[in-house]
């Protein structure tokens, strides 16, 4: 029998200090993958939620979890992929917004649950801020982007698209 | 797990870069989804059969793929009037999948419809490009509609097990998916100036394990590896 010695606060701040493989400026929390924690009699159990189905970055932030946790103590540690509810691009926090807007990543401008995605949506340019930009391409250089290109500044860059 | 072998062989192929990285997307959508699903026969058949072992080793026979995502990919308005037909038909069926009695392919449901609705705006958007675009693009792509839609009827088709899994609400019922996607499909093919085929011949056989020449070739490959490595790991 494992005795709990690190509180459920503790170990999503440890947590917090993981970052997307993919995006690294911005944390695993932020983006909405992580779950929840449940601390119990066998130990640590972490539960995550893939971003896409075919997520290539899943094995490499479950890895992650348990290097991290273990590095600190904590252990022993289970990471759990659950589907449901689906990852939305709703969970993802108003900082990471601004992180990625800062990396060079319009972020996403809504759910995209209940819109229509046959329809153009204006997304602003993360460098200028100008409102006059192309899409380039519907996916980018993961499954989660778009490619689109600034009128303004010219400079080309990538939109999370709603999920 | 079939279309998305046949997507990832534009790999490199694509006409333009955006393309290769659009179909590959795809492609990986599928794989994950099929991974889920995998995982999730195995334990329901309660054999202890892995994701791998489903998709590794069985036999030709043992694929109950529509035939559809089998045939080769052809050329490029191939590629896509089969995207535009296989996925108006995931997206209306996972939509439906979505209130599904069973949790875990409702929940397989509710993410397939996500991802599925860029699969299925993009092969629209194509599909009106080259339809509605040059002479060559224009007869190519009422090429690929004609060839392709004898393997639609198939995507309806409902069998006894099907009837048993409605009744218990765990199994979609295919008629409003039909409607839904004749809709969609027809206000595509004419927004594109490409005319409906007529519902002749529909080909059949995917759900009895029945195939093209098609799927062999492409097992022989996929599962080259755990055929003649057996327990190979990762």
């Amino acid at each position: 029998m494992v005795v709990p010695t690190f509180s459920k606060a503790a170990i999503l701040r440890i947590l917090s200090a993981i970052p997307d493989p993919e995006i690294p400026v911005v944390n695993i929390t932020e983006m909405g993958m992580l779950r929840d924690v449940v601390i119990g009699d066998s130990g640590y159990e972490i539960i995550i939620t893939p971003t896409y189905s075919g997520c290539p970055a899943m094995s490499l932030i479950e890895q992650d979890i348990k290097m991290t946790l273990e590095a600190s103590g904590v252990r022993p540690v289970t990471v759990r992929l659950v589907q449901e509810p689906a990852w939305t691009t709703d969970w993802m926090s108003e900082e990471a917004k601004e992180k990625l807007r800062k990396y060079g990543i319009a972020p996403p401008l809504h759910s995209s649950c209940s819109q229509d995605v046959f329809a153009h949506n204006v997304i602003t340019c993360p460098r200028c801020h100008s409102t006059d930009t192309i899409m380039l391409s519907r996916f980018g250089s993961t499954a989660c982007k778009s490619l689109y290109k600034c009128n303004e500044c010219k400079e080309p860059f990538e939109y999370f698209k709603c999920h | 797990m079939v279309q998305s072998y046949r997507l990832s062989e534009w790999c490199s192929n694509a006409p333009v870069l955006e393309e290769d990285l659009a179909l590959t997307n795809f492609a990986l959508d599928m794989t994950g989804r099929a991974q889920v699903l995998l995982t999730y026969a195995g334990k329901v058949e309660g054999s202890g059969k892995t994701d791998d072992d489903l998709a590794y080793r069985r036999k030709e026979r043992e694929f109950y793929n529509h035939l559809v995502m089998e045939l080769p990919n052809g050329d490029f308005a191939f590629t896509i009037a089969r995207l535009l037909f296989t996925s108006a038909y995931e997206y209306y069926f996972f939509t439906e999948l979505k209130h599904s009695a069973d949790e875990a392919l409702a929940a397989v449901a509710a993410k397939t419809v996500k991802e599925v609705k860029y699969h299925l705006a993009h092969a629209s958007d194509w599909v009106l490009r080259l339809g509605d675009g040059t002479a060559e693009s224009h007869k190519r792509m009422q090429q690929a509609v004609n060839e392709l839609w004898p393997y639609t009827g198939e995507l309806f088709e409902t069998s006894n097990a099907d009837a048993v899994l409605r009744d218990k609400n765990i199994a979609v019922d295919l008629a409003p998916v039909k409607a839904l996607w004749r809709t969609h499909v027809l206000s595509v093919l004419t927004e594109a100036t490409l005319e409906q085929p007529e519902d002749g011949y529909m080909h059949s056989g995917g759900s009895k394990g029945v195939h093209t020449e098609h799927l062999g070739h492409i097992l022989s490959e996929m599962q080259y590896l755990q055929r003649a490595y057996p327990e190979a790991t990762w």
